[in-house]
């Protein structure tokens, strides 16, 4: 087999050559759904006279979007999800445990796999080299019934990167940047392929990041290599096993390649209310800011609590600005309170919300009001997605984060270092 | 042969726009969720579309979450095709495999409110209004299939499995 990584696994999964445009039928490793996608695709699984999913895959359910439940609606949403999981002995990860690409990312997804998640952001597991890829509710069901879902095999851009990230910039800078870039549809139905020297250096967790965010340039997939990077991270969720080696061939053929040196990088926010409305967090000093929230799939790791921490040890929050922290899991969490960090957060004022997704997608816990600007850790900033279409929202790292809830408007965390 | 009304919408609208995630206390409860399709990109849209109308979009139509309830939500208020410059890929499937038209096409010269008449196995599109014609992108073969039995489950009630067309 040659090819790109995209090409690689699903050859690999689809048991043949299959190469750019190719259209595949692929044995699927893991599915998984969330608890606002899960009560469709569970009445979609029915609907199509399934009773258990296929024995070949895995099969897990999250009650992490609206954990816990802000009204009755929902509390039915989790009991039904509940009920399936018992009947079929579907993995259950219940409120509290974390937002499910945390969990998969520690727990379930291997280098070479095939995942399948109703819920966008499923591409993070790409930062572990699955091919791991968000799709509806149907296909969802389809490939828990059936353990297989037809792909086309999508071509592929590379991303060089070279140099190292200066103080104070991180991977999250990275993927506002190339989003800027390429826009929100620069990658569209394509793979986005990391590689060049700079990401031997990258940690996994910071490649989850990255991995993340692929999809706000439209891209199907966000693959980064697995390598000792990979090996080490996987040990320290106690699974080396699960390790194995992948990398595109030298011969394998690009739709465009992209050059970023990270060294050149500078702090980055997205703007209301697209993800590419980019601009270097300096030029948006005086933006005042009502609430930060530090947190989500893309940036509530133990990693970015702990840069979070540090830039606001001793100092408090300012007064016109909340200061909101959601662990990305339960495990997150726990690490965060034997470092210290959480005790340094709540000294600076700080509310510790409970592992999940928290605010990121306006169900609860942190709703903004009419006219607020909020900057966040998380994915997306389109107009309504934290509960209020009138309200504002900016993306940043935790550094960028923690810098501007000391500050109480846009800041550029290098000050603060 | 669908005939119906354009309801005109620009680029980059996003499926918090298309269904607000405020709203996911309403997913299993589909018939009120469905009052509120579009509702953050035009709030008068639910009030204002017929059984058999158009979405007109820009590019990039249906960008973000995986909720296969943007799709739904806009098949309940009666629209009967997307057309847009480009479509987001999730969006893309999700409408396939609920029986929804999405094509690709020019949309600039489709004014708000126009009529128009799409031919699906044809391929085209007429604009009755303006009297204009406009073809659209062929859909790719398995999708058509899918969309040929009107969505997923139809389409594996009847062959069982997923069947690779022919000619790609
Ligand atoms: S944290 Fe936000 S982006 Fe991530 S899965 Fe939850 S709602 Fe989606």
């Amino acid at each position: 087999m040659s090819g790109t990584l995209a090409e690689k696994i699903l050859s690999d999964k689809s048991g043949g050559e299959a190469g750019a445009g190719d259209i595949v039928i692929a044995q699927v490793d893991l599915v998984f759904v969330q608890d606002t996608t899960g009560p469709l695709t569970v009445r979609q699984f029915q609907a199509a006279g399934f009773k258990r999913p296929v024995s070949s895959i895995k099969a897990a359910l999250f009650l992490d979007h609206a954990a816990p439940s802000p009204n009755r609606e929902l509390a039915d949403d989790h009991s039904f999800l509940r009920g399936f999981a018992r009947q079929t002995g579907c993995f259950l990860f219940d409120v509290g445990d974390g937002v499910c690409h945390q969990i998969v990312a520690e727990s379930l997804a291997r280098p070479g796999d095939l995942i399948l998640g109703t819920d966008s952001h499923t591409v993070t597991a790409g930062g572990l080299g699955a091919f791991a890829c968000g799709m509806g509710s149907t296909d969802g069901a389809i490939a828990l019934g059936l353990g297989k879902t037809w792909l086309r095999v999508p071509e592929s851009i590379s991303v060089i990167l070279s140099g190292r990230f200066s103080p104070g910039v991180y991977a999250k800078d990275l993927i506002i940047y190339l989003i800027g870039r390429i826009g929100a549809d620069g990658a569209t139905y394509r793979s986005l392929e990391f590689g060049g020297d700079t990401v031997s250096v990258m940690s996994v967790p910071e490649r989850l990041t990255v991995s993340n965010m692929a999809v706000e340039a439209g891209a199907k997939v966000g693959l980064f290599p697995a390598d000792e990077m990979t090996r080490d991270y996987l040990a320290t969720q106690g699974r080396v096993s699960d390790y194995r080696p992948l990398s595109p061939d030298q011969s394998a053929l690009y739709e465009d390649t992209i050059e970023i040196n990270v060294a050149e990088l500078e702090p980055m926010v997205s703007k209301p209310h697209t993800v590419d409305n980019t601009a270097p967090a300096r030029e948006l000093r005086g933006t005042e800011i009502q609430q930060v929230v530090i947190g989500t799939c893309t940036n509530g790791r133990i990693d970015d609590l702990a840069v979070a921490a540090k830039i606001i040890q001793g100092k408090r929050r300012c007064p016109r600005t909340r200061l909101v922290v959601v662990p990305a899991s339960r495990g997150v969490l726990q690490e965060a309170v034997a470092a210290g960090y959480i005790q340094t957060l709540l000294e600076a004022g700080a509310v510790i919300l409970p592992p999940g997704c928290g605010p990121c997608l306006g169900l609860h816990q942190g709703v903004l009001g009419a006219g607020e600007n909020c900057l966040s850790t998380a994915n997306r900033n389109f107009k309504g997605r934290m509960g209020n279409p009138d309200a504002f929202i900016y993306l940043g790292s935790p550094a960028t984060a923690a810098a501007t809830a000391l500050r109480g408007e846009i800041a550029d965390p290098r000050e603060f270092l | 042969m669908i005939t119906g009304r354009a309801f005109k919408f620009g680029s980059g609208i996003s499926t918090d726009q298309i269904i607000p995630g405020r709203f996911a206390y309403l997913r299993s409860n589909l018939p009120e969720l469905a009052k509120h399709a579009m509702e953050d990109a035009d709030p008068t849209f639910v009030s204002r579309v017929n059984e058999g109308d158009f979405i007109v979009a820009g590019s990039n139509f249906g960008l973000g979450s995986s909720r296969e309830h943007a799709p739904l939500v806009i098949k309940m208020a009666g629209v009967r095709a997307v057309l847009a410059k480009s479509v987001a890929r999730i969006f893309f499937r999700n409408a396939i495999n609920l029986g929804l038209p999405v094509l690709l096409c020019d949309t600039d010269s489709i004014n708000e409110s126009d009529k128009l008449e799409i031919d699906l196995q044809e391929g085209t599109i007429r604009d009755i209004t303006n009297d204009s014609r406009l073809t659209f992108a062929k859909i790719p073969g398995i999708m058509l299939q899918i969309l040929n039995e009107g969505g997923l489950l139809p389409y594996l009630s009847k062959y069982g499995d997923f069947r690779l067309p022919s000619v790609r």
